[in-house]
């Protein structure tokens, strides 16, 4: 099914595109847009994309492959991202992943059957001084404990 | 604690400290006025004499970088790294979050000294938050006329906008983020040409660290030698050091170049948590060599005294290793690390990133033989210096070091069949 931007996301891309002297040095911007308005970046996200930029699918595709942030297929409401890397995992990022895989119902990579969230493990997010620490969405969630998880999950509705 | 110089951090912990209201109540933006009153020759002249190292890791001097750029006609493009991906480091996310103002100013500055018209700050994609305060402080510049057309009333424009990445480790590296910035995979390329010669958009590009170039206006408002005053003869000034790992009191701290490493840990970050023993640290991010306990003693924290002791201040990320911290492991974390960022451009890169992860991991689970520790060294022997970019060196690092001065703890591994401690870290997560 073919998709295309709202009207508001269509003016967006234009100022986008007045940033830049090249058409392809929207793309990363573009992306961004389109996942904020189709959840992911679905083939039709890049056929829409190529017409409206001007650029090549396949050329959409690498650029939108090479980069771990642009969804290549559909993630939950929430998308929980655990950083496994050096200091975060001395201060217990493993235990911090294993208790939220136990209380989300779902292992790595996988997103649970209400469609409410998606769990990834990720390198590391520049926020070491919080450590153990994970990423919800856009927001940062540090110096993470059990009771603080359990509290920062019932608020996500 | 005794008070140390506050330059970077000096707005930190005002009210609003991100508004331009609350900058320009400190005297903000004086230092670009006075800058655009001065040649830009001796704009960078002055940033030359007050030693400004880059604070990104590699710490090439600031003023000699924007000398290179050519005094043509052609648009010369500034963009900023905020790609902050080293891990341990997360020192630029404060600067941007706490004073995006000092940053702009210190990106008109630079600007104007190398006559660029156009500045990018490419930030990782998930600072979403920081590119929006940034963003917002932006517009709050070209209201005041900071940014836009004919600032402080001198024949220069300049326009400044936040481009984000999208999660890529690569990109932190400079012709990696200018390929990204003009919307490709983020694959480094080959030097010559040099970003001064032909960077983005084939045009005179200038890469800085977010740090370096919010030193700028200090060193502009009062003098070089000001700036000499803190810091070494050699390594002037000074710097955000981000301390993480099993330490008290992580976060970040601004202090003078040379400031001695263990006081670092034990007294202004509160020493190793628990009262642990301190096992190793790794001083600059995790590209740089570890040191053993031991050979911390007496070790500054300045770009000389750590090459001294065999290693590197890079980004100025300290990651602090308690005793009863099983090496292997953090080899093995460290290793996937490498493995999942290399961008697949150079086979030794790419391959050897992902060989060295499968046997550090293999190790690890008491599945590897004695000869295995070698391979890995020689592994991390044959990446080194035969790649593109850095990465490969960087990878590397950790494989080498690791294998080499905590060999014993590798043998023990295959030994034993597996970890002989049972758990990796000292630390329970509750």
């Amino acid at each position: 099914m073919a998709v295309e931007f709202s009207e508001s996301a269509k003016k967006e891309l234009e100022k986008i595109r007045a940033r830049y002297p090249s058409s392809q040095a929207s793309l990363l911007p573009a992306l961004w847009l389109a996942q904020k308005e189709f959840g992911y970046v679905s083939e039709e996200v890049v056929s829409y994309l190529s017409k409206a930029l001007e650029l090549p699918k396949s050329r959409i595709y690498g650029v939108a492959s090479f980069y771990t942030m642009f969804n290549k297929k559909p993630v939950g409401k929430y998308l929980v991202q655990v950083c496994g890397n050096i200091s975060c995992a001395m201060m217990g990022a493993e235990g911090l992943f294993d208790y939220l895989s136990r209380k989300l119902g779902i292992k790595e990579g996988e997103t649970s059957k209400d469609g409410k969230f998606t769990l990834i493990k990720v390198e590391c997010l520049g926020a070491c001084g919080e450590a153990p620490m994970m990423l919800v969405n856009d927001n940062y969630y540090g110096n993470l404990t059990k009771e603080k998880v359990d509290k920062i999950l019932a608020e996500m509705k | 604690m005794r008070d140390f110089p506050k330059i970077l951090s000096a707005n930190w912990g005002k009210e609003n400290s991100r508004s331009i209201e609350t900058y320009l109540a400190g005297g903000g933006y004086k230092s670009a006025e006075k800058a655009l009153s001065m040649s830009p020759e001796k704009v960078a002249q002055e940033v030359l004499d007050a030693g400004l190292r880059g604070r990104g890791g590699a710490g090439f001097p600031a003023g000699r970088k924007w000398m290179f750029m050519p005094k043509d006609n052609r648009p010369k493009y500034l963009c900023v790294n905020a790609d902050e991906g080293e891990p341990g480091t997360f020192k630029d996310r404060e600067i941007m979050r706490n004073d995006p103002h000092m940053l702009i100013e210190g990106i008109i500055i630079a600007s104007w000294a190398m006559g660029a018209n156009n500045a990018y700050v490419y930030i990782r994609g998930e600072f979403r938050e920081p590119a929006e305060i940034l963003e917002k402080a932006i517009e709050e510049a070209y209201q005041k006329g900071f940014l836009g057309q004919r600032i402080f009333g001198k024949d220069f424009n300049l326009n400044a906008w936040v481009h984000r990445g999208a999660g890529a480790y690569i990109c932190g590296e400079e012709t990696s983020l200018i390929e990204s910035l003009e919307g490709k995979r983020g694959q480094p390329r080959i030097r010559p040409p040099f970003p001064p010669q032909r960077g983005v958009f084939d045009m005179p590009t200038t890469v800085n660290n977010v740090e370096t170039i919010a030193s700028v206006p200090f060193i502009i408002r009062e003098g070089a030698s000001a700036y000499r005053k803190f810091g070494t003869e050699k390594s002037p000034g000074t710097k955000l050091f981000c301390i993480s790992g099993h330490i008290s009191k992580p976060g970040v701290y601004e202090l003078p170049l040379g400031y001695p490493l263990m006081k670092l840990i034990n007294e202004v970050a509160g020493g190793v948590i628990n009262g642990l023993k301190l096992k190793a640290v790794i001083p600059g991010g995790s590209s740089t060599p570890i040191l053993k306990a031991e050979e911390c003693q007496g070790v500054n924290l300045d770009y000389e005294s750590l090459a001294q002791a065999g290693s590197m201040l890079g980004s100025g990320a300290v990651i602090v290793i308690a005793e009863g911290t099983c090496m292997v492991k953090l080899l093995e974390i460290l290793t996937h690390f490498y493995a999942h960022e290399s961008c697949g451009q150079c086979t030794p890169c790419r391959e050897g990133t992902g060989w060295a992860h499968q046997i550090a991991k293999r190790i690890y689970q008491g599945k590897a033989e004695l000869k295995d520790i070698d391979v890995l060294y020689s592994l991390g022997e044959n990446m080194l210096g035969r790649t593109i970019c850095p990465l490969a060196d960087a990878a590397s690092c950790p494989i080498m070091n690791f294998t080499k001065k905590f060999r014993e703890e590798f043998e023990a591994h295959i030994k034993h069949r597996g970890c002989p401690q049972g758990k990796p870290f000292p630390v329970e997560w509750k």
